[in-house]
């Protein structure tokens, strides 16, 4: 642990000491301080659509289980028996009336009772097998379909405290005439070997763009697709976008879309015969929401950030991705891609095409942001002592609104892991114009 | 390239290995316009979710699903100092065996073979990729030609791994 700040954030300028992407004691600070308290994504309701579905995943390091109790309710389930502690499920997912732990043979229904204890007789007479139901996580809450759980019983409600937040997610779901959004098969599941702090900062980072991304842009370019930033009156947004403090350590950066996305804005790569599709798309969004609200929806890309490790990417694609510190220097990412139920199935080919373009481990842009954040991991490891503090003023002298190539959002972010670490609330202008 | 589909050709399994192993040694040397050359004009390149091989990009978030577009454009991209997870290129050595024909009618064959390919980076990691290979290889009157290879990968999840950055 080190006896300086983890950052210097005095108006003009914002230091990151970058023991805080190193020090295996600050992970276990972090476990602690953050993914005890704060809530974590644990999963989205169309994972588990009937009674009995279950996943399996670890959610802030915990094995659980996502199910669908007998009833239809949305459950997770701590993923340990309470015997003598082995698994009860150890399938990737399925459906199921037992959970099972072969060791002794407990088993638990899908809604976590426990059911069959064998030999129960030789138990004394105060055994209650009510009270040894599956262990469930303390606070467990959706918005909108996306899951959340808190293993702080006495935390604020989830929609309290996703803050600003839920603007975005509306944003999502609103693409859907129905409001229900799906998790498309085909989870990509890769590790990152930096610290997690690092994808944090590169999801929403759009500085890096041009420098790590050429190859995606020259790619797009040769693709027909018009790569320019668009000039002129009209636009909903500055026109290189903005990036926004939303509380509670959440930021986005937002901006016009002028790169195609599915819902519903057609470029060439789609291919000709989408383009009635998107353009029906569209339509759907004009009637239902007024043109507006759908340009707004169809029409401008973000990059959301749910404080601590969840990153919904709205714009070529719908990404989820959310992030766990195995290790100091090494991350586990799980993404999937997210959809709109009513979809045809034109319209989601070209989603999830759209998606591998630029997302996943064979994608043209992904492959290149892990090597840039395993390249820092690298170059700061042993060089920590001599080279305290990474930089991160981009934009900080700026009076009004924030570019998303600012660093406002990064800045937001680590003011927020700050002072759940420290205690300590920044007093810098630009944080205090936020929570104001 | 556009060379005719020969449609009463007879291919032994020995062949089929023989183009493989060419095949492989391409890729290795990252000969990859020469691989190019290797393909149909209406060529795909997938690797299914781990979770879910058995499934269709069209309905399923897959590693990589390219056509041939985006298979020319994949080696553009390569080719570039600028595709940083794979500059400097990694290293690969590719071992291909069990080859089997499964199937072959019209012209078209259908190839099982299983790979393991060992990846290695200077200061950074390598790995090994195991799985299978499925392929729809094309008897054209310049000789075999790939219309499809699919690699399915054995992990549950690619993890380590980390990505599929280089061709597979």
């Amino acid at each position: 642990m080190t006896d300086k700040p983890y950052i210097i954030d005095n108006g003009h300028d914002f230091r990151l000491n970058r023991i805080a992407l190193v020090d295996p004691e600050i992970l276990i600070r972090e476990r602690e301080r953050i993914f005890n308290t704060c809530w974590i994504y644990a999963g989205h309701e169309s994972e588990i659509s009937a009674p009995g579905d279950f996943v399996t995943r670890a959610v802030a390091g915990r094995p659980v289980i996502l199910a669908r109790d007998s009833a239809g309710a949305v459950r997770l389930y701590l993923n340990t028996c309470r015997h003598r502690g082995a698994k009860v499920c150890r399938e990737r997912q399925g459906n199921t009336k037992r959970f099972y732990c072969f060791y002794h043979g407990w088993s638990y229904d899908s809604d976590g009772r426990l059911v069959a204890v064998p030999g129960d007789d030789a138990y004394p007479p105060d055994f209650d097998r009510t009270k040894l139901g599956l262990a469930e996580v303390p606070r467990f809450e959706n918005y909108r379909g996306f899951w959340f759980a808190c293993f702080d019983a006495g935390a604020p409600d989830l929609e309290t405290y996703l803050a600003g937040a839920t603007e975005y997610i509306d944003l999502v779901v609103d693409q859907s005439p129905s409001g229900t959004m799906e998790i498309v098969t085909g989870v990509q599941e890769y590790d990152v070997e930096a610290n997690w702090k690092l994808l944090v900062e590169n999801s929403f980072d759009d500085y890096h763009l041009h420098s790590t991304h050429s190859t995606w842009l020259e790619y797009m370019k040769d693709a027909g697709v018009n790569i320019k930033v668009p000039k002129g009156e009209g636009l909903l947004l500055p026109k290189r976008g903005i990036g926004r403090n939303l509380g509670n350590g959440h930021a986005v950066i937002d901006n016009a879309n002028f790169r195609g996305r599915p819902v519903a804005a057609w470029i060439s790569i789609y291919g000709e015969d989408a383009k009635p599709a998107v353009e029906a798309a569209r339509a759907e969004l004009v009637a239902r929401l007024g043109e507006e609200r759908a340009e707004r929806v169809a029409n401008t890309n973000r990059n959301l950030f749910v404080f601590p490790n969840l990153m919904i990417n709205d714009g070529s694609s719908v990404t989820v991705r959310t992030f766990w510190p195995a290790a100091a220097d090494r991350m586990e990412v799980t993404a999937w891609a997210l959809g709109p139920v009513e979809e045809t199935a034109v319209m989601r080919k070209v989603r999830l095409d759209s998606f591998l373009t630029f997302y996943g481990p064979g994608g043209f842009a992904t492959p290149d942001d892990v090597e840039a954040l395993q390249q820092v991991q690298q170059g700061i490891a042993e060089t920590v002592r001599e080279v305290p503090w990474s930089v991160m003023t981009r934009g900080i002298a700026k009076e009004g609104e924030q570019l998303n190539s600012d660093e406002l959002h990064l800045r937001t972010f680590w003011r927020r892991w700050n002072a759940l670490m420290t205690g300590i609330e920044s007093e810098a202008p630009e944080a205090v114009r936020a929570a104001e | 390239m556009a060379t005719a589909r020969n449609e009463t050709a007879t291919v032994t399994r020995e062949q089929v290995e023989d183009f493989l192993y060419h095949e492989a040694a391409l890729l290795d040397a990252w000969e990859l316009d020469a691989w190019l050359g290797l393909l149909t004009e209406d060529a795909r390149y997938l690797i299914p979710p781990n979770e879910a091989p058995e499934t269709s990009p069209d309905d399923t978030l897959f590693i990589i699903a390219d056509d041939i577009n985006r298979i020319r454009s994949r080696v553009k991209r390569l080719r570039s100092r600028d595709a940083h997870a794979e500059f400097p290129p990694s290293r690969t050595r590719r071992l291909i065996t069990n080859v089997r024909i499964v199937e072959m009618a019209g012209g078209e064959i259908v190839v099982s073979a299983n790979f393991s390919v060992h990846r290695f980076r200077r200061g950074g990691r390598g790995g090994e990729y195991v799985g299978r290979y499925l392929y729809r290889l094309r008897a054209t009157d310049d000789g075999l030609r790939i219309a499809e290879r699919r690699a399915v990968l054995d992990s549950e999840e690619l993890g380590a791994l980390g990505a599929v950055s280089f061709i597979l």
